[in-house]
């Protein structure tokens, strides 16, 4: 397959879209699917995997529900303005209805046969948004116009949480702010109730989520201040009654009841969640720690399974008996990526700030987490407005040998700070704290970088940190002299630089390690690392530094730094002079480690450009503008496995590694060369869900069968045999549904067709078995009418055995002589019953 | 899902002095006893045979003290001016000293009157000592001389007039019974072979020499005079091997351990060092009340005796071993129960399940876990946790702070808690590793019980204790801020030279920037 010369380089989302839009839904064979940014995905329970990714939208995905008609089928609706029916199974869109105007949630209903209800925004009017049901055509075609909208209910919320479908959609409750509104659809009655707006200091009592009950007459409501209220009687205006369960502090996200309604679930920002027993305060179960803020419930129809869906866009699957399960987990999405991206060496997969307090390790080719290292070591509070700590710098030495994290808790009056170093260990495959260090700076830490030029020599690494107390230190392992300590070596300050006590913002060593680049405000220092004299000073006002970075390998020799000004600029630090500087509004300043080239992401009125560059020539090799229309903060190059091929010069930079990017939203995106059908498709994923089925005595069969015949077609490669498979297939359904009773005995079919069977392997013998078939044939008699039928059935039926290759074909032929003298035979008597 | 994970105590390196074994075992004598001279006291010598005894030299006085008395057994006072250098022979029955008269006297420990008298040195004799042979004296004083007599005869047979001062300090070989050695204030040691006419190696100390030892081997020399210990290598021809400036004062006294292991210096700074004699590093260090002028360790280094100048004599003596003998021993189950199923090889077709590992929380973790704060908070301020493990108490404190709850969980307490609190942060508030955690817990405290001020007479008196802490604390800040103000100044006079070279770099770097903006 050859690229075309001139394709251009598509940006690529990769990972880290958010989970938030919709509940997720467990199908009937255990598969969980999910809306995920402008998808929906489709993960195995049993193994945790992406299967199928499913796109099509043109925006962000908001609802997605199972069809109630066809359990194979999916709806989904976007903010795009259409809902889309899928048959996930196959990946495939059946049809897409145009709605026409944003759709925020959507419902669907087994008692409603042939429409949905979706949230739309109210025309003219902005916030205010109703539930209207949509009826969905029949028509043939793809693309259907779906106009037919009736409005069900006025003044609802947009979330998917503030409206729920009574028992067999009798009725749907909607809550927004302090009132709740019931629709009866059969008496047309809508009845209002609103509770008193009370603030407290732990919240008012808004409601947040509502949950039917799935038999009774029963609705459950979470509130901002932490209570659920579950009411009855609620046909009555008047005499509605509501009892209160209170456990949760703050604001309950989500309630889900069991399937047959014994149970209530509920979550929020604590991430515990309560298993209420039928619906008493006293009787409650928990399921704590569950890492991040619980953003939605949901129940697998036959209730043996319920998933949580968190704010980190991890999924947990959760057993029944409240038994931590499972979970999936992707890009884990934090509050704040302090970090930055970082490549692991050793593992090659990228290193950034996840559940609070850890450093995930994100698998860039499988898109999941391979592990997560807790480096704060704490239990984290899940309450709001807490000051807790959390990880703000991570440096990897070259090899990986070498992890150092800075973690920081902000208070105004006594910051704490620690500087943390780890080693990685060999044999337990995981990395061990070596030394902490309490308060290593006074003030906040802004940069950190090692410095190793030769692996075999340790004592060559250098840890280098600035902070704002305006000095820059140097730390370097020594040997414990003490026998009696458990670890050989630990990590000391070694040197502490400044320069005019201005605040050290960047930091950066030589390819070579024998020049440190400080940045102190406006001025860029240079450093002999073994001396640690000053040599140089580079400035360029009145802009501040905001990045700096070393050319590598042929461009050794220049130092590069981009202001906040809105300037790039090229240092020789051979003549110590300027070399060429550009305007440009530098946010990320990015070098490839195996090439010469750097990256640069700036950002220019709304939109994120990106330009790579040589230091030895002010002329960029690559522009690409546009690159998202979200600021992009943070970028890195990741090496690749094996060079890859490209045909065009003008992407030669993208040979050796792959640049990936992290926008403020969260969502890594990356460039890519490939045409879109060649990244959509891969072949893995088809097999991951061969693979991912039960493994079956007969699944072994079919395989071994399947295997054995895919062999043969590419050995044989004739065509003709796999024409005639598609053409032959309605007969082998003809045959299989023609009546019993028309068809001869079992016994007179079974010894052909099991015969047609063993000759597909030897051809000798089977030609004998034939015979003693043909023989046994003698015997038996039949109705010649039906015989007739019968015969060309199975001359039908021997012809889907030909696809198990050539042998069988030729083998087909003795048996149409053998079936031929079947067909002479008399089978007059039979006429005689 | 993640399990709870405990507070984490922080731990802190100990700062201060290791614990070493010797540390441990210089720490092993017993509160001294102390026992008042007449004058200053210039030499200790114990007797090399059991009971060893000790003969003291002070004054005009020889006192030989036991074992464990505290009067003198015996005392020889036939002396009209001072004594000096009373020391025992090798079998320990005679006692041969010097005097500011300038005569030598021998006693018999059994008799009162000397048994000999040397007379012939017109000035004082300093030191004075026996040779490894028994039948010779060696004597050094003040005429510049160092002599050796006879005792048989009780006659001089060779004089050495080579050092050009005092002779204050000598000691004999003990592998060669013709070797003895003198330190004068004329900075130099000599080594004397009684079968030469003069002396056979010279060593300049730089300082008056106080105090010379020689090691049993004979090989290695020690000398002591001004601030410096210096040790050399006879057997090299007198060659300095190291020289260690521990004191900050004149050295005045040396000493080796019974095993040879150790040195010990003392010095008119009041300290007395013990230094390894292998790395000659200082191992641990005695501090004293006044001045020392002499010192002596008893065989097996049972005893410590340490002479000051105001007459005070300090004896240490060694702590019994302590027998490690668990009296109560519990009543432990059966071997049976141990050794039950640990002999079992498992089979090929069994399946082996691990015993879960059971993590035991402790008791503030378990309440923590469960977000009872007060209670934990409690559960820290019990005496045990309270006075060994404080920092395990400043941690969960810090750990609610964290937690948002720290005000509730110190509000609410009654007279007796609060008092508990205050006593607890103003006994801790001063250590540097608590204060920053401490310092927002007093401030939430007196912030909570602002308004029952004055209603109880305890609380109100430790509020007054932990101002009165804090208000020392900043004092000594204060002060040591000061010196740092000093030492800043005389830093800066060194650091001045390297500074100025900074600066014109740095100048030199800014100002081709600016040339290159221009260009």
């Amino acid at each position: 397959m050859v690229a075309p010369a001139a394709a251009a380089l598509r940006v690529v989302r990769c990972g880290g879209s958010s989970l938030h839009g919709a509940r997720a839904v467990f199908s009937a064979d255990s598969y969980l699917l999910c809306a995920s940014g402008d998808f929906v995905k489709m993960y195995s329970v049993a193994t945790e995997e992406t299967l199928r990714v499913m796109g099509g939208h043109a925006g962000p995905v908001t609802g997605v529900q199972l069809n109630p008609h066809n359990h194979m089928q999916l709806y989904s609706s976007s903010l795009d303005g259409t809902i889309k029916l899928w048959d996930f199974m196959d990946g495939i869109p059946i049809k897409t209805f145009t709605v026409g105007s944003k759709l925020l949630a959507l419902y669907a209903l087994a008692s409603f046969e042939d429409s949905v209800f979706v949230v739309i925004p109210k025309s003219g009017e902005r916030d205010t948004f109703q539930l209207v049901s949509v009826k969905l055509t029949k028509a043939a075609g793809q693309d259907v116009e779906a106009k037919e909208l009736s409005v069900v209910l006025d003044g609802v919320d947009a979330s998917p949480k503030y409206i729920a479908f009574g028992r067999e959609g009798e009725y749907v409750a909607s809550v927004k702010e302090v009132n709740l509104q019931v629709y009866f659809f059969k008496q047309k009655q809508l009845n209002r109730f609103s509770v008193s707006a009370v603030k407290t200091k732990s919240g008012n009592n808004q409601f947040t989520c509502i949950a039917c009950h799935p038999t009774e007459d029963c609705i459950a409501t979470g509130h901002a201040d932490g209570k659920i209220r579950v009411w009855r009687n609620f046909c009555h205006k008047k005499e509605y009654t509501y009892s209160t369960l209170h456990w949760h502090h703050d604001t309950v996200m989500d309630l889900a009841f069991s399937v047959e309604g014994t149970s209530l679930l509920s979550g929020g920002v604590e991430s515990v969640l309560v298993l209420w027993h039928n619906e008493s305060d006293c009787q409650k179960d928990f399921l704590p720690r569950l890492g991040s803020p619980i953003e939605y419930i949901s129940m697998a129809s036959d209730g043996t399974l319920c998933c949580t869906l968190h704010t980190d866009n991890r999924i947990t699957i959760i057993n029944s008996n409240l038994r931590f399960a499972k979970s999936i987990q992707g890009l884990i999405k934090s509050a704040d990526v302090k970090t930055g991206l970082v490549v692991d060496p050793r593992t090659k997969a990228l290193v950034l700030n996840g559940e609070p307090g850890h450093l995930q390790f994100y698998c860039l080719q499988s898109d999941q987490q391979l592990f997560s290292l807790d480096i704060v070591q704490r239990q984290y509070i899940h309450q709001a407005g807490l000051n807790q700590a959390d990880l703000v710098k991570v440096a990897f030495s070259a090899q990986g040998k070498w992890l150092a994290t800075v973690e920081e808790r902000e208070e105004v009056t006594d910051p704490e700070l620690q500087l943390k170093l780890w080693f990685y260990d060999e044999e337990t495959q995981s990395f061990k704290l070596n030394t902490r260090i309490n308060m290593p700076h006074e003030d906040h830490i802004t940069d950190m970088c090692f410095r190793d030029m030769d692996e075999l020599e340790d004592d060559s690494l250098i840890l280098v940190t600035t902070g704002r107390d305006c000095v820059f230190k140097v730390w370097v392992m020594v040997e414990d002299t003490d026998p009696e300590a458990q670890q050989s070596v630990s990590w000391s300050c070694d040197f502490v630089g400044s320069y005019h006590n201005y605040q050290a913002t960047n930091c950066c060593f030589s390819e070579d390690g024998s020049l440190l680049a400080v940045s102190f405000e406006e001025t860029l220092t240079v450093w002999d690392s073994v001396t640690w004299d000053l040599k140089c000073t580079f400035c360029h006002p009145p802009g501040k530094i905001r990045n700096i970075c070393f050319g590598r390998l042929t461009c050794s020799k220049y130092l590069i730094g981009a202001t906040d000004d809105g300037f790039l600029c090229c240092w020789n630090l051979l003549s110590c002079a300027l070399e060429w500087s550009a305007h440009l509004n530098v946010l990320v300043l990015q070098p490839d480690p195996l090439s010469e080239h750097i990256a640069a992401v700036s950002w220019l009125s709304k939109e994120s450009s990106l330009f790579v560059f040589k230091p030895n020539e002010p002329r960029p090799i690559y522009i690409q503008r546009n690159l998202c229309r979200e600021k992009i903060q943070l970028a890195a190059f990741v090496p690749r496995d094996e060079p890859e091929t490209i045909g065009t010069e003008k992407y030669l930079w993208l040979r050796r590694s792959q640049l990936f990017f992290l926008t403020d939203t969260q969502e890594l995106m990356t460039l890519s060369t490939k045409s879109l059908q060649e990244r959509l498709t891969p072949s893995s994923k088809q097999l991951a869900v061969e693979e991912s089925l039960p493994v079956t005595p007969f699944s072994l069969l079919l395989g071994k069968h399947r295997r054995q015949q895919s062999q043969e077609d590419t050995d044989l490669g004739k065509l003709f045999v796999r024409s005639k498979c598609e053409q032959d297939s309605p007969a082998v359904k003809e045959l299989l549904h023609t009546p019993a009773h028309v068809l001869p005995s079992a016994s007179f079919l079974c010894p052909i067709f099991i015969n047609s069977l063993l000759i597909s392997k030897e051809n000798k013998r089977a030609e004998e078995v034939a015979d003693e078939v043909e023989m046994e044939s003698e015997k038996t008699e039949d109705d010649s009418d039906e015989e007739r039928d019968v015969t060309e059935m199975e001359q039908e039926d021997t012809s889907p055995l030909e696809l198990l290759g050539e042998t069988t074909c030729k083998l087909s032929k003795s048996q149409e002589k053998e079936l031929r003298k079947i067909r002479k035979m008399d089978y007059s008597w039979i006429s005689a019953f | 899902m993640a399990t709870y994970k405990p507070v984490v105590v922080q731990a802190f390196p100990k700062l201060g002095e290791k614990i070493t074994q010797d540390t441990l075992y210089w720490r092993g004598y017993k509160t001294p006893v102390q026992i008042k001279e007449f004058g200053a006291v210039n030499k200790i010598d114990f007797s090399p045979v059991s009971p060893y005894n000790y003969a003291v030299t002070a004054s005009s006085r020889i006192h030989i003290y036991g074992r464990y008395s505290q009067e003198p057994i015996k005392t020889f006072s036939r002396f009209k001016d001072a004594a000096y250098c009373a020391t025992y022979r090798d079998d320990g029955n005679l006692l041969v000293a010097g005097s500011e008269e300038g005569s030598i006297r021998l006693f018999d420990l059994s008799g009162r009157a000397p048994l000999r008298q040397f007379d012939g040195p017109t000035k004082a004799v300093h030191v004075v000592g026996f040779l490894s042979d028994k039948y010779r004296i060696f004597s050094g004083g003040d005429d510049y001389s160092s002599s050796l007599w006879d005792i048989p005869s009780g006659t001089e047979i060779i004089s050495y007039n080579e050092h050009t001062d005092y002779v204050r300090c000598g000691c004999a070989s003990k592998v060669n019974a013709d070797v003895f050695i003198t330190g004068s204030y004329d900075h130099t040691v000599k080594l004397f072979d009684a079968r030469m006419k003069s002396s056979v190696m010279t060593i300049e100390h730089g300082q008056p020499v106080e105090s010379v030892l020689l090691f049993p081997s004979g090989g290695l020399l020690v000398s002591a005079g001004g601030r410096y210990v210096k040790v050399w290598d006879v057997l090299k021809g007198g060659q300095l091997l190291v020289s260690l400036k521990n004191h900050h004062k004149t050295v005045t006294c040396l000493c080796l351990n019974s095993s040879g292991q150790r040195l010990l210096s003392g010095s008119l700074d009041r300290h007395v060092k013990v230094y390894s004699t292998t790395s000659y590093k200082v191992v641990h260090s005695f501090n004293y009340a006044t001045s020392i002028l002499s010192l002596a360790l008893s065989p097996e280094d049972e005893t410590i005796v340490v002479g000051m100048t105001n007459g005070v004599l300090n004896v240490k003596h060694r702590k019994p071993e302590e027998r490690k003998e668990n009296s109560q021993k519990k009543r432990q189950p059966a071997y049976r129960t141990y050794v039950k199923g640990r002999t079992y090889m498992p089979k090929q077709e069994d399946f082996c399940v691990s015993k879960p590992v059971k993590h035991v929380l402790r008791k503030y973790d378990k309440l923590l876990k469960s977000f009872q704060s007060s209670k934990a908070l409690d559960a820290v301020l019990e005496p045990p946790i309270r006075l060994y493990t404080p920092e395990v108490t400043v941690a969960v404190m810090q750990e609610l702070h964290r937690r948002g709850t720290l005000r509730s969980a110190l509000a609410g307490r009654d007279e007796k808690q609060i008092n508990l609190l205050l006593t607890f942060v103003a006994r801790r508030v001063i250590e540097p590793r608590f204060t920053p955690v401490l310092v927002t817990v007093a401030d939430m405290i007196t912030d909570i019980y602002q308004p029952v001020v004055g209603q109880s007479a305890i609380v109100d008196r430790q509020f007054l204790r932990l101002q009165e802490a804090i208000g020392k604390e900043i004092d000594y800040q204060e002060e040591l801020l000061e010196v740092l103000g000093m030492m800043d100044t005389l830093f800066a006079t060194f650091t001045k030279k390297t500074a100025t070279y900074l600066e014109e770099k740095k100048s030199n770097g800014l100002t081709e920037t600016v040339e290159t903006n221009t260009n």
